[in-house]
């Protein structure tokens, strides 16, 4: 009898009848999430409906030394959910009863398979919603969105999911269940959880922060004959003190594809479009609407549309929105990247990809958050033709690296997961890596939660801090580091 | 009750519990660790050290050195020296919070940052700056005005550096609308206890890419490692601030007039402060005109008290006539903040920070004032309605302090699930104070310091659980 034959008998006696899934059929629809490129059968799949199920299902993994990953909606796009073939997936989506809310104290207690839309939809009536909006809101869990730190198209004057998480019970990987409060004294071992990716543990109970909705959204959409002039006007309004709620850019490309699929009725000759949205209070708006339409204008924008209403907002967000499904449209395959580089940088960056795509002879379309710098990259390709994929990848990867060189980041919100591991050295150094390390260390000393995500290099975490013995028989057999 | 078992620190013979450099007057001290030794060590670094003196006490315990480094790199080597040398370290930069928290359990060095005092790096157009440790909240403050920006951080203790603010977690008025230290801190560098220089976070404002080691530095009271720089997100000065003021509880004029929310009319005769607060403050926080900050300024519990409503944007002076409605009739509209905002209460030798939910903060009003009258102490009150942080500063006996926290706390922890967390209290109050309250995740908390300091070389004792 194998260890995982023995763990599933055990893992059989503590949760419900049908909760421990081994039918190889079923295993194989858990085999990735929204990064299939990456794809591993999970060992054995388990659906918990409570924190003790999921408290005793790791506690057993820990026994008997069997790691295992938590799930979601499975809507990830950097691997953070590959199943490990040798271990336990832990898909949370029964656990999705939205447990108290508390409009007065504006917060609401929901477990982790909620979808992050759902939230919204069950305050909204009362003037209040949840305010970080990743584009597969009406999927993804909110369990999904503490791991990966979640942004949206309206972080940029909102902020992320961390911002918005007041409290979280979690399961460690020991198997205890322990409440991280932002109002308790101590370290904020909250907002380190948040964004960990599933290497600290599985959040079972998350209580979030419900935001006022806004008196007035007013959405703008502006084209204009290219990317220069459209990163021209959001240095501008940026400059000029509006922090809009969303700013986004499409490129020529990117606008051929939407056009191709949704029909989205974008200004014709637009070789860039900008969409942005101001909200808060109607006066506010008002004065920001007024300073951001005259800066379009000054920029070279050669067609302005408004939208007071929601109609009118959703067909103008409707070509953004469809952007990374619309690209299969005019290609066979893609890669969607995302990278953030420094405002300021991005001119030189969109510069710097082009010439790739001389280079390489692949094209890419651009679909960015222009506020924050976050570049989603979309790199075309065809299978059927030879070395395609490949010189794709390479384009990808170097996109990452103009990232980097202008001092931005591999990731702005999808994360690393398993995808963008190999990446990490070239945005911090060892020590960076393996101080990172030692917080997980702390959570995890065996590494069975989620191993394999985030760190490039395995690496061991000594018995106990302070004094070591002896040397690790992975690290003679030159394995693993020890750290 | 926990870590106030420590040594009496005004007692120099207690200091030298944990045999340190100068336990040259404890029996038994280790003859190895001569203080020459170490102190040579201290100086080969190249690094300024001189001997401590008057003023360099942190919580009543004398160092016997200050170092004062420049760089990280210099940080770096000091923390190696300290090392080699098993010395004990505390980081300080504008002095103004060294007498918060638990003493220390030993201290051989200061760590004083007042050297490392430079804004790094800001580029206007991102909205981003790197500054070292030791610059002062002013000096950045009034370097981002120049380029008409603002790090928005209220600061309610002068003199404050950017390493004290995000050791400490201190928080101020705009908290509420823009977020605390943690929410606009994108980057960080550290130095660990071996002299590991680490960095996480970048200078960008959407970045997922690692662990936030700043968001575990910040508030941990310099017990992981001492921050040498920090990258905050920026934003632009807002066109125009308003404060519309009002006085709760008592009439300002005689011929105050009710006021009506909703349905309810509410008498700013009334003496019941709580009850007013109660009706007023969702008013303003439920209204569509996104106040920035709702602080309360309550000086004496038997008393009115004062609040105060920001809002910015270039609708500010709209918005506040029409925020003053909600007010009463003592409202009035101010470009100019009230004397009080922003700051700490005085007397501040005694200070207390209970967070709590806003809309529960407003139902524990009344049992501060019982907990006053009650135990005999006297209660200043100023904090966020907004937010669900009130500082209090604090008039009694040792006695007194001790009999309000634990009534407070039982309040506020049994009923509200808030906290009560003494930042500062003389010697004689702290060994009657529990000074944390309830830690809830406190064996994981001591585990990530064994990780990050397992010689417990870094303001150790300082913090929670006597981490």
């Amino acid at each position: 009898m194998s260890v995982l034959e023995r763990l599933t008998a055990r893992l059989t006696a503590v949760l419900p009848p049908d909760a421990v899934v081994t039918d190889p059929v079923r295993l194989r629809t858990y085999e990735c999430d929204g990064l299939t490129v990456h794809r591993a059968t999970p060992g054995v799949v388990v659906l918990p409906e409570t924190t003790e199920q999921v408290a005793a299902v790791v506690r057993l993994c820990r026994e008997h030394g069997v790691p295992f990953v938590a799930r979601g909606s499975g809507t990830g796009l950097s691997g953070g959910a590959l199943p490990r073939a040798d271990g336990v997936l832990v898909v949370t989506s029964r656990m999705r009863r939205i447990v108290e809310i508390d409009i007065p104290g504006r917060r609401a207690v929901v477990e982790p398979g909620v979808t992050n839309l759902a939230i919204t939809e069950a305050v909204r009536d009362q003037g209040y919603y949840y305010a970080p909006d990743p584009s597969s809101q009406q999927i993804c869990s909110i369990g999904g969105n503490v791991a990966e730190n979640s942004g949206g198209a309206h972080c940029l004057k909102y902020g992320f999911t961390v911002n918005h998480v007041l409290a979280a019970e979690i399961v460690t990987p020991d198997g205890d269940v322990v409440e991280l409060s932002a109002g308790d004294p101590g370290y904020d071992l909250l907002g380190a959880f948040v964004g960990s990716e599933g290497t600290l543990g599985i959040a079972t109970k998350i209580t979030v922060r419900l935001s006022r909705a806004p008196e007035a959204v007013t959405t703008l959409l502006a084209a204009f004959t290219g990317i220069e002039a459209g990163g021209r006007a959001v240095s501008a309004i940026i400059a000029a003190g509006v922090v809009p709620a969303a700013i986004e850019m499409m490129d020529a490309l990117a606008i051929e594809a939407a056009e191709a699929a949704v029909r989205c009725g974008y200004p014709a000759g637009a070789g860039a479009v900008l969409v942005v949205e101001l909200d808060g209070p109607r006066a506010e708006v008002e004065h920001q609407f007024a300073a951001v339409e005259r800066i379009c204008r000054d920029s070279g924008a050669f067609e302005i549309r408004t939208a007071a209403s929601a109609e009118e907002r959703a067909a103008i967000w409707k070509g953004r929105k469809s952007a990374f499904a619309a690209v299969g449209r005019i290609s066979p395959a893609y890669i969607v990247q995302d990278g953030v580089v420094p405002r300021t940088a991005l001119p030189r960056v969109l510069a710097g990809i082009d010439r790739l795509q001389e280079e390489y002879g692949i094209r890419v379309a651009n679909v960015f958050h222009a506020g924050d710098g976050n570049l989603h990259p979309l790199v075309l390709f065809d299978d059927a033709v030879p070395g395609e994929r490949e010189r794709a990848e390479i384009v990808s990867g170097r996109i990452l690296d103009l990232c980097v060189e202008h001092g931005g980041s591999i990731t702005g919100e999808h994360g690393v997961g398993v995808d963008k591991a190999r990446y990490m050295p070239r945005m911090f150094t060892e020590d960076d890596l393996g101080t990172m390390q030692l917080l997980r260390c702390a959570f995890d000393p065996e590494g069975l939660a989620n191993p394999g995500k985030v760190f490039p290099t395995p690496r061991l975490c000594g018995e106990a801090p302070g004094v070591r013995t002896g040397v690790h028989p992975l690290v003679e057999a030159g394995l693993a580091e020890q750290f | 009750m926990h870590g106030e078992g420590t040594p009496d620190p005004l007692d120099p013979s207690a200091v030298t519990s944990h045999p340190g450099p100068d336990a040259g007057d404890t029996p038994g001290a280790r003859s190895a660790l001569e203080p020459s030794g170490a102190g040579d060590a201290l100086a080969a670094t190249g690094v300024t050290v001189r001997e401590a003196g008057d003023g360099d006490e942190v919580a009543g315990v004398r160092p016997r050195w200050v170092a004062l480094p420049e760089s990280a790199e210099e940080i770096a080597a000091v923390l190696r020296a300290c090392a080699a040398h098993d010395l004990a370290a505390v980081a300080t930069g504008g002095r103004t919070k060294l007498h918060w928290a638990a003493p220390p359990e030993r201290c051989d060095v200061l760590v004083d940052l007042g050297r490392m005092n430079r804004v790094l790096e800001h580029t206007p157009g991102d909205l981003v700056v790197r500054v070292q440790a030791g610059v002062t909240a002013e000096a950045l403050a009034s370097a981002l005005a120049a380029e008409n920006q603002e790090l928005a951080l209220d600061v309610p203790v002068p003199g404050t550096t950017v390493g004290g603010l995000l050791a400490t977690g201190i928080a101020g008025p705009r908290g509420f609308r823009h977020g605390t230290a943690r929410d606009l801190l994108i980057g960080i560098t550290v130095v660990l206890a071996d002299g590991t220089i680490a960095r996480s976070g970048g200078k960008v404002v959407k970045n997922v890419a690692g662990y936030d080691l700043g968001k575990l530095f910040t508030g941990s009271y310099g017990t992981l490692g001492i921050i040498a720089d920090a990258t905050f997100r920026l934003r632009p000065l807002p066109a125009a601030r308003a404060w519309v003021t009002a006085s709760v509880g008592r009439p300002v004029t005689e011929t105050a007039t009710p006021y009506a929310y909703e349905g309810q009319t509410l008498d700013t005769t009334s003496t019941d402060v709580a009850a007013a607060l109660r009706a007023m403050v969702p008013a303003i926080t439920e209204s569509p005109l996104e106040p920035s900050a709702v602080e309360v300024d309550w000086p004496d519990v038997d008393g009115p008290c004062w609040v105060a409503v920001l809002v910015e944007g270039s609708a500010a002076a709209e918005r506040a006539k029409a925020l003053s409605a909600l007010m009463g009739g003592t409202a009035e509209v101010s470009e100019q903040p009230p004397p009080w905002w922003g700051r700490l209460p005085e007397p501040d030798d005694t200070l207390l920070e209970l967070r709590v939910g806003a809309s529960s903060l407003l139902h524990l009003l009344p049992a501060l004032r019982d907990a006053a009258h009650a135990s005999g102490a006297h209660p200043v009150i100023r904090g966020s309605l907004a937010a669900g942080i009130l500082h209090i500063g604090l008039r009694g006996t040792p006695g007194e302090v001790a009999g309000f926290v634990g009534l407070v706390r039982d309040d506020a922890e049994g009923t509200y699930d808030g906290r009560v967390v003494v930042l500062c209290a003389p010697v004689e109050a702290a060994r009657r104070l529990d000074r944390w309250g309830r830690v809830g995740a406190l064996p994981l908390m001591r585990r990530v310091k064994e990780r990050f300091d397992p010689g417990r070389r870094l303001s150790p004792g300082r913090f929670v659980g006597g981490i």
